[in-house]
């Protein structure tokens, strides 16, 4: 039978507030344990709630982007559970009337456009953290997390593969990061997800039994957990069995799903609303004063790129799809004097490989955005070629100094004495003369093959510093 | 609608609270008596009234981001039945 993945999403984004949501506790990520962790935080007796102003605004701004409906007046309940990272026994979260509706955004998978509708986002506290290791038969609890704000995200089950949900999450991410609502960081655990998954033969309408898949912190691990899930699913169907709706943790180590709790033994919430908050009115003023501020998001940014910089559309989606990685890219167009395809080439090739290859994030790439439009400079005047230019670059990579001190350091200005060049085309041609005769006696279109040899012993004798169309030029005029 | 033993021991696990069988008879008895106060109040027609989500008729005051608090650890910590390198130590718990 032909089976048909149905995923949903939803994305737990910690919100870069200062303080915390109900709280006056700073939220810096690595402080020592429990020292930003206040009364209200660990829910000691007499304490009260207070909303925070930024953590609102930030979720409206959200809301805004994905096209939703902010609720004119939103409410929170608690979700009571009990786990030790949890002091109060209870989560304040929102139930019933999130802050932000219904919305939707675009999704792009092998060139093709999909809209993903998106449920609901609310705003909820983060729990503390638990240490298991390195305590016998105890368990540690760190309580700064506890109170930090979330904008929990709920997609529809509209997403169809894996890398849907990937490109799902992307877009979501650097929708949050261009917002500046949260830093996304990810290694952190500021925007980690759970995945609903599902199957059900293609063409049926109703969904299957799903399953959820807890705790994804990375693009490849979702990617990698819904993949998993789905073959596991389908060795269930295909032997005539069922799904149980379950809670899976995905294990990355071991590439696998495991069960962590059956829907028979999950939590029943019990939410009500909490008597400790009042319910939160949002005017239309506000809502206007956002709107107008909100920056320029992805897809707009997409569209500006290609229109100013005439970059393809796949180029400028690479380029945007990252707030750091536009900006850089702009700031180098304007050090290069506007040789944008020559800085979109640069950025997607060597650097983004130099980027990959020692794990750095672009925000701190040894070569800035300057430096990098400054030597695509010393292409465009013929200073260097561009495969010298590789050289300039690594150099300015290891940190070595701008391109303009490694050229004259290492010498590597292109030659541009034509009288030089010609002696040296003569020298190369007398050397081999049987590749000489081999070109002249042959086809027009072998030819071209054949000039590569000697363009190859030229760049030999010159080091790489001959202009390699002056070379070709030469050549083709002497043979 | 009334409450049985079984969704009183439900409760009481959820609510992390021991009962004793005979406990359990006097609390279905009561919990059914309040069940059935509010199917007395479902007789009222409420259809123009707006669910309320909080008895006081104003809205929330918001505060401004800011850090008001300072590290006061070593007070909690004081109360707290066991400690370690800062962290607050309780049962093992492994999910």
């Amino acid at each position: 039978m032909e089976w048909e993945t149905v995923i949903g999403l939803e994305i737990h984004c910690q919100l870069a507030t200062r303080s915390k949501i109900f709280s006056g506790a700073s939220t810096t990520y690595g402080a020592p344990p429990n020292t930003q962790a206040c009364a209200v935080d660990l829910g000691l007796p007499g304490v009260l709630p207070v909303l925070n102003r930024e953590a609102v605004t930030m979720a409206i701004k959200f809301g805004l982007a994905v096209d939703a409906d902010i609720a004119e007046r939103s409410v929170f309940a608690r979700k009571n559970y009990f786990y030790p990272d949890l002091p109060k026994g209870y989560q304040i979260s929102q139930y019933e009337l999130p802050v932000v509706g219904r919305g939707h955004i675009d999704i792009e998978v092998d060139g093709t456009l999909k809209t993903i509708g998106i449920t609901r986002a609310h705003l909820e506290e983060d729990a503390g953290k638990s240490a298991h290791e390195g305590f016998a038969d105890r368990t540690g609890i760190d309580l700064n997390r506890a109170g930090t704000p979330l904008l929990e995200i709920v997609s529809e089950p509209d997403m169809r593969s894996a890398a849907e949900a990937v490109a799902y999450m992307k877009k979501i991410h650097s929708l949050v990061t261009y917002l500046g609502i949260s830093d996304g960081n990810m290694q952190e655990g500021s925007f980690r997800c759970d995945a609903n998954v599902s199957l059900r033969p293609r063409g049926e309408e109703t969904f299957g039994t799903r399953t959820e898949l807890k705790n994804i912190n990375s693009f490849r691990f979702v990617e990698q957990a819904i993949n998993h899930e789905v073959e596991r699913q389908m060795d269930i169907l295909e032997d005539g069995g069922s799904i149980i709706q379950e809670t899976r943790l995905f294990d990355p180590d071991r590439n696998e799903t495991r069960s962590m709790r059956t829907k028979e033994e999950a939590n029943d919430y019990r939410y009500f609303p909490d008597p400790d908050l009042l319910p939160v009115v949002v005017d239309r003023e506000l809502l206007v004063a956002l709107q107008s501020k909100l920056p320029e998001l992805p897809d707009q940014k997409r569209q500006r790129f290609m229109d100013d910089y005439g970059l393809s559309r796949y180029d400028s989606g690479v380029l945007t799809a990252q707030r750091a990685l536009a900006d850089y890219f702009e700031n180098c167009v304007q050090s290069a004097d506007g040789e944008a395809k020559l800085c979109a080439n640069w950025i997607m090739g060597e650097l983004s490989a130099a980027l990959n290859r020692d794990d750095r994030d672009i925000s701190n790439s040894p070569v800035t955005a300057d430096m990098l439009g400054q030597m695509i400079k010393r292409i465009t005047d013929n200073t260097i070629s561009g495969k010298i230019a590789k050289q300039v670059f690594e150099g300015m990579w290891n940190g070595e100094g701008n391109a303009d001190r490694i050229i004259s350091d290492r010498g590597l200005k292109q030659m541009s004495d034509s009288g030089e060049l010609e002696k040296l085309v003569d020298k190369v041609i007398s050397d081999n003369p049987q590749q000489v005769e081999q070109y002249r006696n042959s086809p027009e279109d072998k030819q071209k093959k054949l000039i590569g040899f000697f363009v190859g012993q030229l760049m030999k004798a010159t080091a790489g510093k001959a202009n390699p169309q002056q070379v070709n030029e030469l050549l083709r005029r002497k043979l | 609608m009334s409450i049985d033993k079984k969704n009183i021991q439900h409760i009481a696990t959820l609510s992390r609270l021991l009962v004793s069988e005979s406990e359990c008879e006097s609390y279905s008895g009561d919990l059914s008596n309040i069940l059935g106060l509010v199917e007395q109040m479902n007789s009222v027609d409420t259809r123009d009234v707006e669910p309320m989500a909080h008895p006081l008729e104003i809205t929330a005051r918001l505060r401004e981001d800011e850090i008001t608090e300072i590290d006061q650890r070593q007070r909690f910590q004081a109360i707290a039945p066991e400690v370690e390198q800062g962290l607050y130590l309780v049962p093992r718990v492994i999910e």
